[in-house]
């Protein structure tokens, strides 16, 4: 019996839930000192002078340093794509781009002395026209960074084909906003810094990648990487915000090294929400067209994206944006291109989803609103345009090839769940009635692509003389529950209890390489690694068996069932993992195995996500009063674990879709700066979900499985966006955009009553 | 958020208290449940130089029933008003009301005096006490004195307690016939209300209050009036928003909220019985 597919309960959680992780800022670290940072009031300015006499001159403030003390280059572009003149410094230098952008780092005795000392630091500005709209940006009228002459990043232009939509009977557009918002994870960023004892500097470091840590680090600081050693403790959310490292991270670093002091930062939630990078922020305009009969023909999207005031990551998003352009959908003809642009406001990055989500939200609205102009139900539309099982491979026409599927199935499953027919005639009941709560009904069929990136991955097994086996991982969870995955599929491979296994991941002294743990990757290439190490491990026992049974190697086996060798036909002559291993070490040659796997490539779980809502129609209000998931991420290793992943997803793309976004005024000042104006999502919004899974392996790797990281938060967002927009088409209402939150639905509702078809519920 | 430094005194009488107010005038601030001021504190919107905790005093948590009114300790935390028997029995609108504000962590540590001393007119019970016809204790150097709801909350965020007043209790008369509404419009549960409404009537009389509607929180006598006069729930709200300065914000413009004012009125008369 395999332990495979079973609900084996969270071996991370007894901690969590008694005495608590142990995070950054909870490492004891005697003699530390704090830093903390002068960040820009200003949008746009440039900056006159720093004065920190003042600062410099109380008890107990070591030092005070700007970006001239610091003389480190700037960031390096992304992947070599994105516009050399917007890379980000380490510190503000000359200007300042955002509000919230670090000019100058504090570093005091106490992180209270070092706030008082924040107070006395002047920075004097001279204000420059702010660029907070995208769309502003593109006309190049004010500019962020003149030497650049645009505020254009990144591009990607690919078609421009005149003729895409000759052949369609029905052309509908769509200018739609996918806002920006900020990932907040539950841990803010932190770091702490020291020079060790061997002279090497030691990072604990809160992130999702601490190998990638480890090498800017060096990079920066002018270190080889074996001189810098990263471990990272607990980690409370990442989100995909802390796949990459940030200035402060490297300034921490300097400051150790500069001052030969343990040094300590944590950002409070107010700097986090203007620091930690922002997702989403798209501008699009979609255009789809087909027959009466509902046969989509042809497809384009324009992206504008907005990267902050730097390009950093969020740049690039498009990118993957382009990757899932045609959606779920055998579209004949489809086409993305885009503009990225630097505005005034924090930097943009990767947030669960990066790029998908956005491509999944604009696909699947339009298809709704073809639906609606070609009078035909939106299930129905869906159903006669996915891809067939028998397609796969599947090659799109932005060159995606597509591993595998069953999309009709998690369609009609779906479906079945809702128990859509019925919710339809209640929906036909209410608008009969005029009920002053209208019912909306919202579909999303979505695919995305997970390990989308080509690195590979590290993973290892050692089985030691007691009988205890150590699991070495190069991905990095920080709450995804790799520890019980990883136990489970080396419990499978070398038949021990789960109890007696180890894993041990975020410390790039025990663990030589990694890439981390991002984009849906870590099961499929880092859980794959590991499997691959535990096969190796247990061809290594059989040698080792063969030698103490003297026997033929081929006649050896491995009984599961207790974790005993044997030759075959003679179970009662064996050897433990504890005895060979004990051997092996008395060779000289532990019982270990370690692999480093290349990637074979993306995987391309799917689903189609149903949401209910009730809309206030007098208020605007919306109440989400279910939400149906059917998710496909290939075989299931633990179904506990992927429906934890499912549900943190919905949650959040249900918050995206009804109250999440970041808000500027038009002087760049952020409105939504702390989590009494950010409209974080808790469990009062939300319902008991209802998953399900299918499973559809993919021939891709070994484990026949997809990722499941990302998939929640794709499916959902445009399901419920659907559902509001849904729940009062029928009062002349084409489109809400996102956030859809009372005010919006109410301006829509009443533009649309007074006649204004093009009513989209703007503030 | 990490607030300025400040001293701190916990205080062992309400005497004590008052003397520590006497002593420093507008420096001091009185910490009850915290809720409000700290998160100003850590802001560094508010820096007082002493904050008296009066968290030790007990014997200002309570509900007790009086012959005319129920009499409530100003210290007494959201969540024993939601959940006290003789509340739920005797003001069963008080405990709803209390029973939603913020999430629980909120309710467990925020007071019912600390609520009505911030003068925030986006908290509900300002407003829910105000339609009730509520009369707030407050204790000073000098002694005791009455001061009734509508003419407590002064202006946004000032109430009329003097720097050296402490308030002890809050009374609150309840026909044992009252019918009650209250609505109130929230993107999410925990937050504050965009706009709010309650509506109490009993007999010949009716209280009508708006949350969020202005710098102070609001009885709506026009709506009162046109319910006295014979209106139906519907009639008497159209006048809701009459004569009210919402702000404007980007979770409502001023129009918005009027309309939002004139809804949620009508739904509150409506459960009232109008």
């Amino acid at each position: 019996m395999s332990i495979l597919g079973n609900r084996v309960l969270r071996r991370e959680d007894p901690k969590f839930l008694t005495v608590g992780g142990t995070y950054v800022a909870d490492l004891a670290l005697p003699g530390s000192v704090h830093v903390t940072f002068v960040r820009s009031s200003m949008a746009h300015a440039r900056v006159v002078s720093v004065d920190s006499t003042n600062a410099q001159a109380m008890a107990g403030v070591l030092a005070v340093y700007t970006n001239d003390d610091l003389g480190m280059a700037k960031f390096p572009t992304v992947m070599g794509m994105t516009n050399e003149a917007m890379a980000p410094p380490m510190l503000a230098s000359g200007t300042v781009r955002y509000v919230g952008e670090p000019i100058a780092v504090i570093v005091a005795e106490s992180r209270e002395i070092a706030e008082d000392a924040l107070e006395q630091v002047v920075v004097e500005y001279d204000p420059l026209k702010v660029v907070i709209d995208p769309v502003k940006a593109r006309t190049d009228e004010d500019l962020l960074f003149p030497d650049a002459g645009t505020n254009t990043s990144f591009s990607l232009d690919f078609g421009g084909d005149e003729t895409l939509f000759d052949d369609c009977d029905v052309v509908v557009e769509l200018a739609l906003v996918n806002q920006r918002v900020a990932p907040c994870p539950l841990e803010v960023r932190s770091a702490a810094a020291r020079m060790a004892e061997d002279g090497r500097l030691e990072f604990n470091s809160s992130t999702q990648a601490p190998h990638g840590v480890r090498d800017a680090l060096a990079t920066f600081l002018g270190l080889e990487p074996d001189q810098v050693h990263v471990v990272t403790p607990d980690v409370g959310g990442g989100f995909g915000a802390k796949a990459m490292v940030y200035p402060e991270d490297i300034v921490v670093g300097w400051c150790a090294q500069k001052l030969g002091r343990p040094v300590r930062w944590t950002e409070t939630r107010s700097e986090s929400m203007l620091g930690l990078g922002h997702g989403r922020a798209q501008v699009q305009h979609v255009r789809i067209g087909g027959t009466r009969e509902g046969v989509v023909q042809a497809y384009r999207i324009e992206v504008l994206q907005d990267s902050g005031a730097y390009a950093g990551f969020g740049t690039v998003l498009p990118f993957m944006t382009r990757v899932m352009t045609s959606g779920p959908y055998k579209i004949p003809k489809a086409e993305c291109a885009s503009v990225s642009v630097v505005t005034n406001s924090t930097p943009t990055t990767a947030y669960r989803g990066a790029g998908r989500p956005e491509a999944t939200a604009a696909i699947e609205r339009i298809m709704d609103v073809f639906a609606r102009e070609i009078d035909m139900d939106p299930a129905e539309l869906r159903r006669r345009n996915l891809i067939g099982k028998d397609d796969f491979p599947y090659t799109t026409p932005t060159e995606t090839v597509y591993d595998v599927g069953d999309y009709h199935r998690a369609l009609d499953l779906a479906l079945e769940v809702a128990g859509y027919d019925d919710l339809r005639a209640e929906q036909a009941r209410r608008r009969a009635t005029g009920d002053l709560r209208q019912l909306g009904i919202g579909l999303s069929c979505y695919v995305e692509i997970t390990n989308g990136l080509p690195d590979g991955e590290f993973g290892a097994v050692e089985v030691r003389p007691d009988g205890k086996v150590i699991v070495r991982t190069g991905t990095s969870p920080h709450g995804q529950g790799h520890v019980t995955a990883w136990s489970m599929l080396v419990a499978e491979q070398l038949g021990v209890a789960i109890d007696d296994i180890e894993v041990v991941h975020g410390d790039t002294d025990i663990v030589p390489r990694g890439a981390g743990t991002m984009g849906s990757r870590s099961l499929q290439i880092g859980g794959a690694a590991v499997n691959q190490a535990a096969v190796d491990v247990v061809e290594k026992a059989k040698d080792l068996a063969a030698d103490l049974l003297e026997a033929d190697r081929e006649d050896i086996v491995l009984n599961k069932a207790n974790g005993h060798f044997h030759v075959v036909g003679t179970p009662a002559v064996s050897r433990s993992w504890a005895e060979l291993a004990e051997t092996a070490a008395k060779d000289g040659n532990p019982l270990f195995a370690e692999v480093d796997l290349a990637s074979p490539g993306p995987t391309f779980p799917f689903g189609t996500h149903i949401s209910v809502v009730e809309v206030d129609t007098e208020t605007g209000k919306v109440n989400l009063l279910r939400h149906i998931a059917v998710d496909d991420a290939g075989r299931i290793i633990s179904p506990l674990l992927a429906e934890g992943q499912v549900h943190g997803g919905i949650a959040q793309g249900v918050a995206q879709a009804l109250l999440e976004e970041v808000v500027y005024d038009l002087e760049g000042n952020p409105l939504t700066s702390t989590l009494a104006d950010y409209s974080f999502i808790s469990a009062a919004e939300l319902p008991s979900y209802e998953t399900r899974f299918t499973e559809t392996p993919t021939p891709v790797n070994a484990l026949g499985a997809k990722g499941i990281g990302e998939s929640g938060t794709i499916g959902s967002t445009p399901a419920v966006h659907n559902a509001v927009c849904d729940a009062v088409a029928h009062l002349g209402v084409r489109h809400i955009d996102m956030p859809t939150t009372p005010i919006r639905v109410w301006n829509a509702i009443n533009d649309a009553a007074t006649g204004d078809g093009s009513a989209k519920g703007g503030r | 958020m990490i607030p300025a430094s400040f001293d701190y005194v916990r205080v062992g009488s309400a005497d004590e208290a008052i003397g520590l107010l006497s002593e420093h005038g507008e420096g001091a601030k009185l910490l009850a449940g915290g809720h409000s001021l700290l998160p100003l504190m850590k802001l560094r919107l508010a820096q007082p130089a002493l904050l008296v905790d009066i968290g030790p005093l007990r014997e200002l948590s309570y509900v007790t029933e009086e012959k005319d009114y129920l009499a409530v300790g100003a210290l007494t935390r959201h969540h024993d008003i939601a959940t006290s028997a003789l509340t739920l029995s005797s003001v069963p609108l008080l405990a709803h009301v209390a029973g939603q504000i913020g999430d629980p962590q909120v309710r467990h540590r925020g007071t019912i005096g600390g609520s009505i001393c911030h003068g925030d007119p986006a908290s509900d019970l300002p407003a829910v006490l105000l339609a009730l016809g509520a009369t707030f204790v407050a204790r000073g150097p000098n002694g005791q004195r009455e001061i009734d709801a509508k003419d407590f909350f002064v202006s946004f965020f000032e109430v009329a307690l003097t720097p050296d007043e402490l308030l002890v209790e809050i009374r609150v008369p309840w026909p044992r016939d009252a019918l009650w509404g209250f609505e109130k419009l929230t993107k999410r549960a925990q937050d504050w209300a965009i706009v709010g409404a309650v509506a109490v009537r009993s007999g010949n009389s009716v209280g009508v209050g708006l949350i969020n509607m202005g710098p102070v929180p609001l009885r709506s006598s026009a709506v009162e009036a046109a319910v006295l006069s014979g209106a139906n729930a519907a009639e008497a709200a159209q006048f809701a928003a009459g004569g009210t300065e919402p702000s404007a914000d980007f979770n409502g413009s001023v129009a918005y909220r009027q309309h939002v004012a004139r809804v949620l009125v009508r739904r509150a008369l409506e459960k009232a019985g109008v």
